[in-house]
């Protein structure tokens, strides 16, 4: 195994090298770093153009100049990289550590959101294929493919935010609007339960009462304007989360997972209080880790309590109900700084912007504030970047899971006598969650460098900005500094999803097509 | 509704059409007799090649057309993207000029009847004719994607099937070589290459991105191309003596040809979006040559006061990338051997109750 890591990354390593020798000559004829200055009128115009010169080597021929670089850049094998410094005299390496946080945070919530749900649509569509909600997913699907995201991106700040805003400004929904709402989640769930003709109504009409209600019952208590989900609310949430996650993960027969998670939903309601109370004294990540660990330590003993025999999957269980419910606890004391949000100056009641990765007039210490101000500047791209990319994973999960549901294990599972939760969830769904593993892997290192026009749209500056600077101002340590990140990310993830799938899928040999 | 396939009927009719092809089949339909007959049975494609042939013939005969620089064929549109005609003043919402003319309403309901009107498009800032300039986008976006589609095709085909038919040492060789294309993100190489010869046209820049567009399609074409090499008709036809282009050529690619066909059709909805997104960001075709990426760029930040500057090209763009991806879904419905229509409740019902009138006969 050891030798064929040591092979495979020896080859990635000579196409590093030649990929990034051809693409350092290519941006180095391209253009000259000097050319605005010697058209340029200024007096002491030669002294900057020595200097300059002097700074970025320009006086070494490219092919010569790219092995200096290489030679910085190789001091990393003994800790300390040189990348070089960019026109303005920053150093590379600074741009970069600057710039990557920023893209990972603009694409990191929209890619779980587009894996999560187009994962869990795709498995739908295949359950239900050709249904009406099949066909319908398949065209959605279709049409996100087609989508340009500038042109996404625009009409989202149109609508989506500019006509948000203005609804804040007096939040009464008219009536048209909650019976559309309830329209859609009327169609929208009695297409995914299915069923006869019967059950197909009933789960409209009440999908239809419940969404146009929840959205009446908003407007009439301005919800909108101060919303919160207080205690009550979470107990109930939480109990259906622990209700869901049982039935998905080990099936409501299984009385001792249920009570588990039954107890850490109940915990959500006791600790409601007490975790407030911290999250007002002592906010911070620090605070939020250090509950997060000791839910999963509670979740871990109750599931251990619970159980007799088979306790991993019940511990698991107990856990993943305790991080939804937890989650709800932080949801809540977000909703809570809302109001106090849009009362500050800065936002003045207009809180979803349109452009840029935080609101720089809005003076806070207050940790709650600041985030929920990163929050809402990640609406949108976050929007746009999901609608673009679940759609793949639709048409990938789906067609996956049909190929398996056709396998002769399948059919085995269920001539044994097997529940269809246990076919479905235990000899399916993880066959297809085999080649999705890799497709994630590759698409997320992919998304680190491909952000380009999603930063340019919502005006970040990540990755793809600096990029952008560095090939309109010609500055070849910039450039190549971010291709440095993007192509070893690249060649990583390929690497890791290559051995990920010879991990997960003992038929694949080791080493084979290598 | 395009998708639906229930109605009794018609499922009979189907059905029927059913039974005479596993005949025919059996009667001896070619192979590509057989896909076409499957691809027209999928209406949602059929529906999206129409379209395909409709916008390509409408958008390539709108314009002047010169052939070789020499005669110049006139288009059915009066304007061109040269003509400066006047704005059009009043009756626009919002006091703005230049608004669409285009109505699709008839008259007798209060509308200003169906017709195209003066500028269907409306204006842009200076006056020229804004439904002359979606054509002229349209008509880049489309030879960019042919073009891409064409180079990516060839390469692709050509590298994936000499490496996956002689495997070894030439196969590392030309898949390592494609890795170290993959490294390049097609992203940064369009737009190192836009940007720095964007401005020799279109075509250059459709043949410089198709160099780099044929990866996926080659690691496909290597892997279909394992699997073939290894069946009982090339070793039949090796040992009648064919030459290994002729076995190549004659024998594995047609049998590899349903991968390439979809793959390609693929490449050319994702070539089409990123000729759009380069011209958007300002890599890709560049004034004063006319894009659709590069209207939508322009206009962005009229949406709010004139918004079918930002409309037209974007609908555009959407029905050409839809519908070629609706095609590529019909094709790899036909294309696959293992596609079999789906068989409806009813049916089953109906072939077994055949099956045991036919046994209480007997």
């Amino acid at each position: 195994m050891a030798a064929f890591i040591l092979r495979r990354l020896g080859v990635l390593g000579v196409i590093l090298f030649g990929s990034s020798f051809i693409l350092y000559n290519l941006a180095a004829i391209s253009g000259d770093p000097l050319e605005q200055l010697k058209m340029s009128s200024d007096p002491n115009r030669d002294f900057l153009i020595t200097s300059l010169t002097r700074e970025l080597q320009l006086d070494v021929p490219p092919p010569a100049r790219y092995f200096l670089w290489l030679k910085g850049v190789l001091g990393f094998v003994v800790g300390k990289a040189n990348f070089g410094t960019g026109r303005d005299g920053a150093l590379v390496s600074h741009s970069l550590a600057l710039a990557i946080p920023v893209t990972i945070r603009l694409v990191l919530a929209s890619t779980i959101f587009a894996i999560v749900l187009g994962i869990s649509i795709g498995i739908v569509t295949a359950l239900r294929q050709y249904s009406r909600f099949d066909y319908s997913m398949t065209f959605v699907s279709f049409l996100m493919f087609s989508l340009p995201v500038f042109w996404v991106a625009v009409l989202l700040k149109e609508y989506l935010a500019i006509s948000f805003n203005n609804f804040l400004r007096e939040p009464d929904v008219p009536i048209g609007w909650v019976v559309v709402a309830g329209l859609v989640s009327g169609v929208f769930w009695a297409s995914i339960i299915g069923g006869s003709r019967r059950t197909f109504w009933l789960v409209f009409a009440g999908a239809f009462m419940f969404a146009s209600g929840l959205v009446e019952f908003f407007s009439v208590t301005g919800w909108y304007l101060n919303p919160s989900l207080g205690p009550i609310v979470i107990l109930g949430l939480s109990i259906g989360i622990a209700y869901g996650v049982t039935q998905i993960s080990v099936g409501l027969a299984n009385r001792a997972a249920l009570k588990a998670s039954l107890t850490m939903a109940g915990l959500s309601l006791v600790a409601y209080y007490p975790v407030n109370w911290i999250f007002d004294k002592h906010p911070g990540v620090l605070t939020v880790l250090a509950l997060a660990l000791v839910t999963i330590g509670i979740a871990v003993s109750a599931g251990i309590a619970f159980s007799k025999i088979d306790r991993g999957p019940i511990i698991r269980t107990a856990v993943i109900t305790a991080f939804l419910s937890s989650l709800l606890l932080i949801v809540d004391k977000l909703m809570r700084t809302w109001k106090p949000y849009m009362e500050t100056d800065a936002i003045n009641y207009r809180p979803v912007p349109t452009i840029g990765q935080r609101n720089d007039l809005l003076t806070t210490d207050d940790w709650w504030l600041s985030n929920l101000d990163i929050i809402t500047h990640l609406v949108l791209p976050t929007l746009a970047l999901t609608l673009i990319s679940f759609a793949g994973y639709i048409r990938f999960s789906r067609g996956t899971l049909l190929d398996v549901l056709n396998q002769d294990y399948i059919r085995t599972a269920r001539a044994k006598g097997l529940t269809e939760r246990t076919v479905i969830m235990r000899h399916a769904f993880r066959n297809t969650m085999i080649p999705l593993t890799t497709i994630i892997v590759v698409d997320f290192a992919g998304v680190i460098g491909g952000a380009l026009i999603t930063e340019s749209v919502f005006g970040w500056s990540g990755m793809g900005t600096l990029f952008r600077n560095g090939l309109l101002g010609y500055d070849l340590n910039l450039l190549m500094g971010v291709f440095f990140v993007t192509a070893s990310l690249s060649v990583a993830a390929n690497l890791v999803a290559d051995l990920l799938y010879s991990a997960l899928d003992p038929r694949i040999r080791e080493g084979s097509g290598a | 509704m395009i998708f639906k396939k229930k109605n009794s009927d018609l499922s009979a009719h189907t059905s029927i059409g059913e039974n005479a092809i596993a005949n025919m089949e059996i009667a001896g339909l070619s192979q590509s007799q057989i896909v076409l007959r499957r691809f027209f049975r999928h209406r949602a494609a059929v529906f999206a090649l129409c379209t395909m042939l409709f916008i390509t013939v409408f958008v390539f005969t709108a314009l002047d057309f010169r052939l070789l620089g020499l005669w110049r064929i006139h288009g059915w549109w009066k304007w061109t993207i040269e003509d400066i005609p006047d704005l059009r003043f009043g009756d626009c919402p919002n006091d703005t000029v230049g608004c669409p003319t285009v109505s699709l309403r008839p008259q007798f309901l209060g509308g200003s009847g169906i017709g195209f009107g003066n500028h269907p498009f409306g204006q842009d800032d200076i006056g020229r004719d804004f439904f002359a300039l979606v054509m002229k986008g349209a008509q880049r976006s489309l030879t960019v994607m042919i073009i891409i589609g064409s180079i990516g095709a060839t390469i692709g085909t050509v590298v994936g099937a000499i490496s996956g038919y002689y495997r070894g040492r030439i196969d590392a060789v030309l898949m390592r070589f494609t890795d170290f294309i993959i490294t390049i993100p097609a992203i940064i190489i369009g737009s190192v290459v836009g940007y720095h010869f964007g401005n020799l046209g279109a075509v250059f820049l459709a043949f410089y991105l198709g160099l780099f567009a044929w990866t996926g399609l080659s690691r496909l074409v290597r892997g279909e191309f394992l699997t073939l090499r290894e069946r009982e008709f090339v070793d039949a036809a090796r040992v009648a003596g064919a030459s290994n282009r002729r076995i190549i050529f004659k024998h594995i690619l047609p049998n590899a040809v349903g991968v390439i066909i979809v793959s390609v059709t693929l490449l050319m909805s994702g070539a089409i979006l990123l000729e759009t997104a380069l011209s958007y960001i300002g890599f890709g075709v560049v004034e004063p040559d006319v894009s659709l990426g590069l209207l939508i760029n322009k206009y962005q930040d009229a949406f709010t006061t004139r918004p079918w500057l930002f409309w037209f090209p974007g609908l555009f763009i959407i029905t050409i990338a839809l519908s070629i991806n609706f095609i590529g879904d019909g094709l790899r419905d036909a294309f696959d051997p293992r596609q079999r229509r789906r068989i409806s409740k009813k049916e089953r019902q109906q072939s077994a109750t055949e099956k045991k009138l036919a046994q209480a006969n007997e």
